[in-house]
């Protein structure tokens, strides 16, 4: 079924939540929902969960061949080096041993493979993943990152409703929720929640300070 | 699908939920900081004073200040040297080689061992900037243009190794001490109830928000530095031990130095996480995560490798037996017998008999007899240092330049400085970083905490990833 232009405005903006409070029922709950022909956005865990990603359908990462590609051009980078400076532009006798006296280079060669492969793939992971300091995160529910599962349905992504939507969750094992923290709830972003600026974000921290149902720190009681 | 082990004990104890694990770790780093912390962090930036001020000295007078002679050029400064770099060899080894064997108990020590594998690292460079004398030629190791100077660097020289295994170490063990930290500072971010802590921890945290496809890339990073890290930590001592093993002075000459080298900077790595350990456990009250399983452990680590080093030492003896070279033996004897008598014996009491204690079960689930016995390897581990270097210096090949080395109070304050430095740098992570990984520990949680043990219950495992 093609999109039409209508619903693409709409993506990314209209969500239906659902939190488990156990990794399991998250891992039988993508199943469930799939098997409905729902298109799952996104799942938000506290750790990583083995498994989670076959039940997605998530591809490997492609970080290790990135790794193995910096590390070769480390590798090839401090050979170039070591003999480009002592083997050809300036040959000097050490101890007696060869200008390109190889099995001295290898220490540095290792070093440098390992200092390239780690720091690109490292750097790779962060510009992928869009990760820095300056990131405004679009957060479904702050528990994610303390001993919730959250699980999140774009509405225009699918042909149910919300209300439908809700129910299929509700059937998949959510957790009991609270008053205050609801098992099941609507999350709708504007545009500039979508594409904040980071400036703008400090701002209104700094004017409007923490807001008290925008923390997963339970209220003292 | 698969049957818990009735044999192991479990890895979180007393009944903690996801959300205990959480409160317990980042409330540590939400509280005020307490009068102990207070008080022990003044003390260590006073020992840091105290050894600055003769250390600045030392910069502005020159290393005539050590106790150096022409027969002992190198004492204090290169033993500390390496003494600090051992230490910083357990952290990477617990994250990176317990993390490719699947050891699911590094989860509630990587954290701080990493740490202070980072701290000692930066403690152990101090000490070859110093002894350059000229510290603010550092660059001049590094392989830069002619225009410096008429010829490049010297690629043959272990010393050069040194620089590049030292550097690589500490930036790839840095990457990945951070890496491990980002989902834990998302945690703190996320807990945060005031703007500077949401806005601080927020940028730490590169705004991670724990989606499952970035789990994906996480956990390969992870996998991969982990592969990167266990070469690379087994290198850096193998590079540190070729600075004295391809030099031709009897005692440093000898081809066992590498795989002795790297026993024994685990095993002085371990016990000093024993200690620093031991600390953190009481005072942040983490017995429910490092529990004496985890300590036991350890301890088992730290009778292998002490084991490992005791027959490296006889080794050494044999060789120099047994190769018929006449220097070699004198060298040897001279380790025993000779002037520096005392400083053989304290090696051999601390490092090879101590840790044969902890063959028996109650010495090694002991907190008290732990903490006592991984500082005396500790000391243990200096003395070898030592004894390695200036008994090898001091009677030469001409008894006429013989000498004696003798410790003057900028040695002393040098080393103090170093003390001060590293416990500077760790009271400031105990505080605002949470010390124990999370979001690992969450990972070990479902199938082995009490409950799980207890009853013995079965595990559903259909993608057989447990």
């Amino acid at each position: 079924m093609a999109a039409t232009e209508a619903q693409k405005m709409e993506l990314n903006k209209h969500f239906v939540v659902g939190v488990f409070d156990d990794e399991d029922t998250l891992a039988d709950a993508i199943t469930f929902v799939k098997e409905k022909g729902i298109k799952i956005h996104e799942v938000f865990t506290p750790y990583p969960i083995h498994g989670l990603e076959h039940k997605l359908g998530y591809k490997h990462s492609w970080l290790p061949t990135a790794a193995f590609l910096f590390g070769a051009t480390g590798t090839t980078l401090a050979l170039i080096m070591q003999i480009g400076m002592l083997g050809v532009d300036w040959p000097m006798i050490i101890g007696g041993k060869p200008f390109i006296a190889v099995p001295d280079f290898i220490p540095v060669t290792f070093e440098m493979t390992v200092l390239l492969a780690a720091f690109g793939m490292v750097g790779s992971f962060l510009v992928s993943q869009d990760m820095k300091p300056h990131k405004v995160p679009r957060i479904f529910d702050r528990r994610a990152t303390d001993d919730k599962f959250i699980m999140a349905i774009d509405l225009a992504e699918n042909t149910l409703g919300e209300e439908q939507l809700k129910e299929v969750l509700k059937e998949a094992g959510t957790e009991e929720g609270t008053e205050e923290h609801p098992a099941i709830f609507r999350k709708d972003f504007t545009d500039e929640e979508n594409n904040p600026s980071f400036i703008g974000y400090v701002r209104k921290l700094f004017s409007e300070g923490v807001l008290a149902n925008d923390t997963s720190r339970p209220v003292k009681s | 699908m698969q049957i818990v082990s009735q044999v192991r004990e479990p890895l979180i104890t007393g009944k903690r939920t996801l959300h205990d694990i959480t409160d317990d770790i980042s409330s540590r780093v939400e509280e005020k900081p307490s009068k102990a912390w207070i008080l022990a962090f003044l003390l260590s930036l006073a020992l840091l004073g105290a050894g600055g001020v003769f250390l600045g000295d030392m910069l502005w007078n020159g290393i005539g200040r050590w106790g150096l002679n022409r027969t002992v050029q190198w004492a204090w400064d290169i033993t500390n040297f390496v003494w600090w770099v051992g230490i910083g060899h357990a952290g990477t080894l617990i994250s990176a080689v317990l993390l490719l064997f699947r050891q699911k108990w590094r989860t509630a020590i990587n954290r701080a061992a990493e740490a202070m594998t980072i701290f000692a690292v930066i403690c152990a460079a101090v000490w070859p900037v110093i002894h350059m004398g000229r510290p603010w030629l550092v660059y001049w190791p590094l392989p830069l243009p002619n225009t410096f100077g008429s010829l490049w660097v010297n690629f043959n020289s272990p010393l050069l190794w040194d620089v590049f295994a030292i550097s690589t170490y500490f930036s790839v063990s840095l990457v990945f001490w951070y890496i491990g930290l980002i989902p834990d500072f998302a945690t703190i971010r996320d807990r945060a109830v005031g703007k500077w802590g949401r806005l601080i921890y927020g940028a730490l945290s590169f705004g991670w928000i724990g989606g499952a496809r970035s789990w994906v890339h996480y956990e390969s990073v992870a996998l991969i530095l982990a592969g990167l890290s266990t070469p690379l930590v087994l290198s850096v001592h193998t590079i540190v031990s070729f600075d004295f093993a391809t030099s031709v002075i009897p005692g440093w000459h000898t081809t066992i130095f590498p795989p002795y080298f790297v026993a024994g900077a685990i095993f002085s790595g371990f016990a000093m996480v024993l200690t620093l350990m031991l600390i953190t456990r009481k005072v942040y009250r983490l017995q429910h995560y490092i529990t004496l399983e985890h300590i036991e452990l350890m301890n088992i680590i730290i009778i292998v490798t002490g084991s490992i080093v005791g027959i490296a030492y006889i080794t050494e003896f044999f060789m120099a037996w047994y190769s018929g070279v006449e220097y070699e033996q004198f060298a040897f004897v001279n380790r025993m017998t000779g002037d520096y008598w005392w400083a053989y014996w304290a090696m051999m009491t601390c490092n090879v008999i101590s840790p044969q204690l902890f063959w028996i079960k109650k010495i090694r689930t002991s907190l008290v007899a732990t903490f006592v016995l991984s500082i005396i390897v500790n000391i243990g581990m200096w003395f070898e240092r030592f004894v390695i270097i200036v008994t090898s210096l001091h009677h030469d090949y001409l008894p006429s330049s013989w000498a004696y080395f003798t410790p003057t109070w900028w040695d002393i304050m040098c080393y103090v400085f170093t003390f001060g430095l590293f416990f500077t740098l760790f009271f400031l992570f105990a505080k605002f970083f949470p010390v124990i990984n999370m979001a690992e520990v969450k990972t070990a949680w479902k199938n082995s905490n009490q409950d799980v043990y207890k009853h013995n219950k079965t595990i559903e495992d259909p993608n057989n990833v447990i």
